[in-house]
């Protein structure tokens, strides 16, 4: 009894070092300042703005920034900051939904090819090279052409782009772990295949993907509005980063208002998992953390 | 030690083989995730059409034959370099593609050109003042040159140089051989546009490779010596840490065939990507098809000769 609680009370110290070490990294901490900002305009969308995202007003169409309307409106007389807030909720929903899809489904993959090894990873890494034989962002408009548009088939074509990428990372750290001893001491005890290899190995491996998928949501929401940016994500009017760029195109030259703040948006959200998957990669790998350099000089 | 090159290269071009036999069952299959029949693609669901009409325009296209039948005859045709006829234009899927080639080809190399001068300079002067403050603010830019959505700055880019500075000609293209200036300066913000985020992925591995090159001892043997910094950095270290930015810039080719598309798009670029965009929009499924295979084909045959170029510049790599 005594030992557990000693057990718990260590894990619990070494969890709150490790995100004391994690929050005094300035990347990790700039980026989730901007990330929570993203969270509460995403949850909040309904409290926090100031106007119906849907809401049309004839009187006031294409006006500037103005105190009324801090960002703007469009062609419709739509308030563009309360559509912006809105499509906050959308692309974190897309980009969350599709990655953690791409991680269950690809993670699967890699943790059966890895763990069997033979031709069933011979077949499984073999289908995985061919997602990796197109360009990420055309394999998404390409599946995203056949599949049609909307919110649901962008978040598909992105998962069905990504999932290999976490089936190959998934793999390779499968391969390290099933030689360790504690999963030769488990498979002795007699554990099954199936709680070895999720409740031994999967803890094991997978710390080495959040960077990865930190590095992903940020590409998914880079995709997801290149596709509503190209017409083949999500529809107007629902407001979307990417659909509020496209409608903007057209009013460039007399409301460019339209276009500025949607983009800002999507670069700022782009940015906060950049900073962080950065950050994270320093904190976690000890080499770029004492590199050795060149004098600093001028 | 050529004959482990030679059987490298056998196995690499197998592995490709094969890989490509796998490209083409899933670009085969696309056409099957279409809602609806092919039949139906073409003529309209609304269209009044005949039992009988269906049936012929099934017979014509091959669509009344297994699966598996349909599969070869596609892949023997694609092995003759017969791409399939274009539903709309009614002109061949390869004869279209290789007419747009030539504006998707000079927008690749020149924002793979953007990014190497613009991403080795900016990663050799971060690196040489690592952790000081221009090394930060470099780091930093690298960053938000990450984050950019390339159709926002294409779209920023036509508003400040073209709408208000109108430095820039109306985005009307022309070719380069009809007016080589007009095109390049046509072709210089599609080009930054697209080379931006490469720039900035090749600027953070030029100062990586360096910082890690610049702590070698042979490095510090040629400050020993006396040697300028300038000639330390660029003739010794840089030679080395180079080799790696290569292979990058290998992959970045591929970024930057997935973002022609787009770039194309908000530039108005008659390119291979504003065609598969059009494609779509047409449902003219065999182009779109077609142009897919061909953009693979492209990607698969890049990473095949950054490999093998790899170790034609490094020695040190055997097999």
């Amino acid at each position: 009894m005594l030992t557990q609680g000693r057990e718990q009370s260590r894990s619990g110290t070494g969890r709150r070092m490790a995100a004391r070490i994690f929050l005094r990294n300035k990347l990790i901490f700039s980026g989730l300042i901007i990330f929570l900002i993203m969270m509460v305009q995403a949850l909040g969308a309904n409290w926090i703005s100031p106007y119906e995202p849907f809401k049309q007003n004839y009187r006031e169409t294409l006006q500037g920034p103005s105190w009324q309307h801090p960002f703007g409106t469009d062609r419709f007389g739509r308030d563009i900051l309360s559509r912006e807030i809105h499509g906050a909720r959308i692309s974190l929903r897309v980009a969350v939904i599709s990655i953690l899809a791409a991680l269950v489904v690809g993670g699967m993959f890699g943790l059966v090819a890895g763990y069997f090894g033979g031709w069933i990873d011979l077949v499984i890494s073999r289908c995985m090279d061919i997602f990796f034989s197109f360009p990420a962002m055309f394999l998404a408009i390409a599946l995203a052409a056949m599949l049609g548009n909307g919110e649901g088939n962008a978040t598909l074509a992105i998962a069905i782009v990504y999932m290999p990428l976490f089936a190959r990372i998934i793999r390779g750290s499968v391969l390290t772990e099933r030689e360790q001893e504690y999963v030769t001491a488990s498979m002795a005890l007699g554990a099954s295949t199936v709680r070895i290899i999720f409740g031994q190995i999967l803890p094991n491996v997978i710390s080495p993907t959040v960077v990865q998928a930190a590095i992903c949501m940020s590409y998914a929401i880079l995709i997801e509005a290149a596709l509503s940016y190209l017409g083949l994500g999500i529809q107007p009017p629902i407001p979307s980063w990417g659909t509020m760029l496209n409608e903007g195109r057209t009013y460039l030259e007399v409301a460019p208002w339209i276009s500025i703040f949607p983009g800002l948006a999507i670069m700022l959200a782009v940015l906060a998992f950049n900073l962080m998957s950065d950050g994270f990669r320093d904190v976690l790998d000890p080499r770029s953390r004492r590199r050795p350099g060149a004098p600093a000089k001028g | 030690m050529s004959s482990n090159i030679w059987g490298y290269l056998v196995r690499r071009i197998l592995s490709t083989l094969l890989t490509l036999f796998g490209v083409s069952i899933l670009v085969f299959l696309m056409l099957q995730l279409i809602p609806g029949t092919v039949v139906e693609q073409i003529m309209g669901t609304d269209a009044m059409v005949t039992k009988e009409t269906v049936e012929s325009l099934k017979t014509f296209f091959g669509l009344d034959q297994p699966i598996h039948i349909q599969y070869l005859h596609w892949v023997q045709n694609i092995a003759r370099g017969n791409f399939g006829i274009s539903w709309r234009t009614g002109k061949t899927v390869l004869g279209l593609i290789l007419d747009h080639l030539p504006v998707t080809g000079e927008l690749t190399l020149l924002a793979l050109g953007v990014a190497f001068l613009i991403g080795v300079p900016a990663g050799v002067f971060s690196a040489t003042r690592s952790n000081t403050a221009p090394d930060n603010v470099t780091r930093v830019l690298s960053l938000l040159g990450l984050s950019l959505p390339v159709f926002w700055q294409g779209t920023m880019l036509i508003l400040i140089f073209s709408l208000l500075l109108r430095w820039m000609p109306a985005l009307d293209y022309v070719g380069f051989f009809e007016d080589p200036l007009r095109n390049l300066q046509l072709m210089a913000m599609p080009s930054i546009c697209l080379g931006t985020a490469s720039a900035a992925m090749i600027m953070r591995m030029t100062r990586a490779c360096l910082l890690e090159v610049l702590g070698q001892d042979y490095v510090r043997t040629a400050r020993a010596k006396g040697l300028g910094e300038r000639m330390v950095v660029y003739r010794h270290a840089l030679r080395n840490a180079i080799i790696p930015v290569i292979t990058v810039a290998g992959v970045q080719v591929g970024y930057l065939l997935g973002g022609i598309v787009v770039v194309e798009e908000v530039f108005t670029l008659p390119g291979v990507g504003r065609l598969v965009l059009s494609a779509i929009f047409n449902r003219d499924y065999p182009l779109v098809q077609g142009a897919v295979l061909f953009i693979a084909l492209v990607f698969m045959l890049t990473n095949l000769l950054v490999d093998l170029l790899y170790s034609v510049i490094d020695p040190r790599i055997r097999y």
